[in-house]
């Protein structure tokens, strides 16, 4: 993989099976912006997103048609080095799942992973992803301290300090905040912002005002999809698809 | 089915109360030129009260509509629909002070005759009544024609203003005594010419609100 981390998907088809859950998706996300991915349950956003990094791969069945490049790089090349491209694109998940070890040890992990062994090296990106996640300052004096000792909110930073430790450059947010309280909401909202200028982020979300609030595009995911893709602004203030006007409205159906 | 029922109610009693307001000032704009007019000092302070019943639906709408984008947080139309109100009913309110300035003038003729029979007055303010209909009727139907119409409409009142100035500033020339009356009749072609304007202001936030672009912009 080069250095360019924008994503280019086109005429990309993807099956459970017989069932066909993405549909011809094109779209272009570009780096160091927020990108938003809206839909009803079921409509293949999560699908989608999971396909950006081949998580699909592990689910018997599943077959994709179509093209998915990073910078240059089709993802589904043979010649893909799978776990270079797990390392590069990180994913954050609903359901905060930190690892049943130390705080310390789940950040530590994708770095040991990847073969580092020196203790202050591992230190050094313990504490510098731990910093750009917002959560050093509440866990420094606890590192050694259970993972699963933490808050709702905390664990979903620790997540995302997980992910960062593995120094990707892409982003995936799979409903990050959606077990959250508003406050642990607004910090992982406004970490996302600050880690745009540096990450390529798409963010699968069910909250409309999260969507407005924090993403630089939209795109509307229905029936495996995309009915519409923008600014978010005018996907929001002035849609131009009357199916994205009624689910943005609430009149769906 | 809608599955905002909740919203499309508050929305409707919003429309509701537009529509009442737009009522008042049709009523508003129709006392002031009819008491100017007819010299008829009782109706002019009529307008008075009529105002501040405007003023007062002015704040209610303004409540309901912050009401609803907190509530609600509308988006997309919905949005649109509610913050076009927002903006309308600030023009609506001007046009009642308008009306109630209008009024207050009148009183202000006394006994004196006037300078010069009152005849392109009358006749603005019936195109300007019928603009502010025609500005919340057309929201009320997303009607873009009839809300683009009004900039048209509004070139008929500016030339029914120039006449009466052209007309007022020949009253003074010819004899300055004229100038008090004159000055006071001019301001009455003003705030009727303004009535227009605002009109317009209207038929644009009703284009804002069915495309999403205003035309200003």
């Amino acid at each position: 993989m080069d250095n360019k981390f924008n994503i280019t998907v086109r005429g990309c088809d993807l099956y459970y099976g017989n069932f066909q859950a993405l549909k011809n998706v094109n779209i272009d996300i570009e780096e160091n912006e927020i990108t938003a991915l809206i839909g009803p349950s079921g409509c293949g956003k999560s699908t989608f997103i999971k396909s950006l990094n081949r998580m699909n791969d592990l689910i018997e069945d599943c077959r994709i048609n179509g093209e998915i490049l990073i910078g240059d790089q089709n993802i589904y090349d043979k010649s893909m080095d799978i776990n270079l491209l797990r390392k590069n694109v990180g994913m954050v998940f609903q359901k905060p799942n930190p690892f049943p070890m130390s705080i310390y040890d789940n950040v530590a992990f994708a770095p040991r992973t990847f073969g580092i062994k020196k203790k202050s090296e591992l230190d050094k990106i313990v504490e510098r992803s731990l910093k750009q996640a917002g959560l050093w300052g509440e866990v420094r004096d606890r590192l050694r301290g259970k993972a699963m000792g933490l808050s709702g909110g905390q664990q979903q930073r620790l997540c995302i300090a997980r992910a960062l430790a593995a120094d990707p450059k892409i982003l995936l947010m799979d409903e990050p905040t959606s077990a959250l309280d508003p406050i642990s909401t607004g910090k992982i909202e406004e970490l996302m912002s600050d880690l745009k200028s540096d990450y390529t982020i798409v963010i699968v979300t069910h909250n409309m005002q999260q969507a407005t609030r924090i993403s630089d595009k939209t795109a509307f995911f229905l029936l495996g999809e995309i009915i519409e893709y923008g600014k978010t602004e005018s996907v929001f203030s002035n849609p131009k698809d009357k199916r994205t006007e009624n689910y943005i409205t609430g009149r769906f159906g | 089915m809608s599955t905002r029922a909740r919203y499309e109610k508050e929305l409707k009693g919003i429309i509701d109360s537009l529509v009442l307001m737009c009522r008042h000032i049709e009523v508003a704009i129709e006392k002031c030129v009819k008491a100017l007019v007819e010299r008829d000092f009782d109706l002019a302070k009529e307008v008075f009260e009529i105002d501040n019943v405007i003023d007062k639906m002015e704040r209610d709408i303004e409540q309901s509509c912050l009401k609803i984008l907190m509530m609600e947080q509308p988006v997309a139309s919905d949005f649109r629909e509610v913050s076009a109100v927002l903006k309308m009913i600030t023009d609506l309110e001007r046009i009642g002070d308008q009306a109630r300035d209008i009024a207050e003038i009148t009183t202000q003729f006394g006994d004196e005759e006037y300078i010069k029979k009152v005849v392109h007055i009358p006749q603005m303010a019936i195109i300007v009544i019928q603009m502010v209909k025609d500005g919340i009727q057309s929201y009320i139907n997303r009607d873009i024609e009839l809300a683009r119409s009004l900039d048209r409409t509004d070139d008929k009142v500016d030339e029914l203003f120039n006449i009466v100035m052209n007309d007022l500033i020949a009253l003074i020339k010819k004899n300055p005594e004229n100038a008090e009356q004159a000055v006071m009749f001019i301001m009455i072609d003003k705030y009727l010419e303004r009535i227009g304007d605002h009109a317009v202001n209207i038929g644009e936030w009703v284009e804002y609100a069915i495309t999403g672009e205003h035309p200003k912009n």
